[in-house]
């Protein structure tokens, strides 16, 4: 078996990606069906929530991924930093635009669930909060990477940035451990099963976390793949206007 | 259709704006990857034809 490093090579990352691709996408397309229609027409309301709690299968799942995303880009980042593999930059930045869908699906869904039950869009509590500053550092990011125009100049300055805002990515997930305050609740999800939501939200639960996950394998290998052939457009016109 | 009752606004319209921020994101994902995929076959063949 060879090294991991031999996919920072731009031409096997694409050949093995392609590979991969249909079965990853026809999976996520799968689970996230299945995922959603399970939990949608086939779990009973919630004996307090009533049938709010089905905005739990896109909730949970969209701000799971929102924190993973940034911490996938993270990983990428300090890869970038450390061993210089374009394809690993160009891998955090084909993320983050799913990572910013990914914490606005979460942001919205939780407005539109917490309307009803704590009476309010939206409430300036630390978990709420960390979330908004964390999207907020996705378009930074993303701007980062537009604005500047040498490639290994803007993937130093965004995985500097990275690190930065991996504070509020950890932030996001551990606001309510780290101060006990403010409306939203503890995790949903937890290796401590008595802390678990009821079984019978959990299971499609867990079946529409698997279709995110999925989902987000998919469209990085496919906005990767697209980076790096942007990349190599740009050499090759570079090198056209030199000769 | 399950039985939403007075909560049929906020869950249907969690679901809409979901699925509509999902289907987008893939959309300009593949269009992006096409336009990428064409741009560099148009360079390369020039630059191959251009020696």
């Amino acid at each position: 078996m060879g090294s991991i490093w031999e996919y920072a090579n731009p031409r096997k990352f694409i050949a093995t990606t392609d590979k991969l691709l249909p079965w990853v996408s026809a999976l996520a397309v799968v689970a996230l069906a299945g995922g959603l229609i399970w939990g949608f027409f086939f779990t009973p309301e919630d004996y307090r929530q009533g049938a709010t709690v089905k905005i739990i299968y896109l909730h949970v799942p969209a701000a799971l991924m929102a924190i993973n995303a940034w911490m996938m880009m993270l990983v990428a980042s300090l890869i970038w930093i450390v061993r210089r593999h374009h394809v690993s930059a160009l891998a955090a930045r084909a993320a983050a635009p799913i990572g910013a869908t990914m914490t606005v699906i979460a942001l919205i869904t939780g407005a539109i669930w917490g309307q009803p039950m704590w009476g309010t869009w939206w409430e300036w509590d630390p978990r709420l909060t960390s979330f908004l500053i964390l999207f907020l550092f996705y378009l930074g990011y993303m701007a980062l990477w537009a604005a500047v125009e040498d490639d290994d100049t803007a993937a130093d300055l965004t995985s500097v940035l990275c690190l930065v805002g991996s504070v509020f990515a950890i932030l996001s997930r551990y606001a309510v451990n780290f101060w006990n305050q403010g409306l939203h609740q503890g995790a949903s999800l937890s290796l401590d099963k008595q802390e678990n939501v009821a079984d019978v939200f959990y299971y499609p639960l867990l079946v529409s976390i698997a279709g995110f996950v999925l989902l987000f394998v998919a469209l990085v290998f496919l906005r990767t793949q697209t980076e790096i052939r942007a990349r190599r457009t740009r050499a090759l016109l570079a090198r056209e206007r030199v000769s | 259709m399950p039985e939403l009752g007075k909560y049929a606004g906020a869950v249907l319209s969690s679901y809409a704006v979901s699925i509509a921020l999902i289907v987008a994101l893939v959309v300009v994902s593949v269009i992006q990857s096409r336009r990428a995929k064409a741009a560099l076959n148009d360079v390369e063949k020039r630059s191959k034809r251009n020696g």
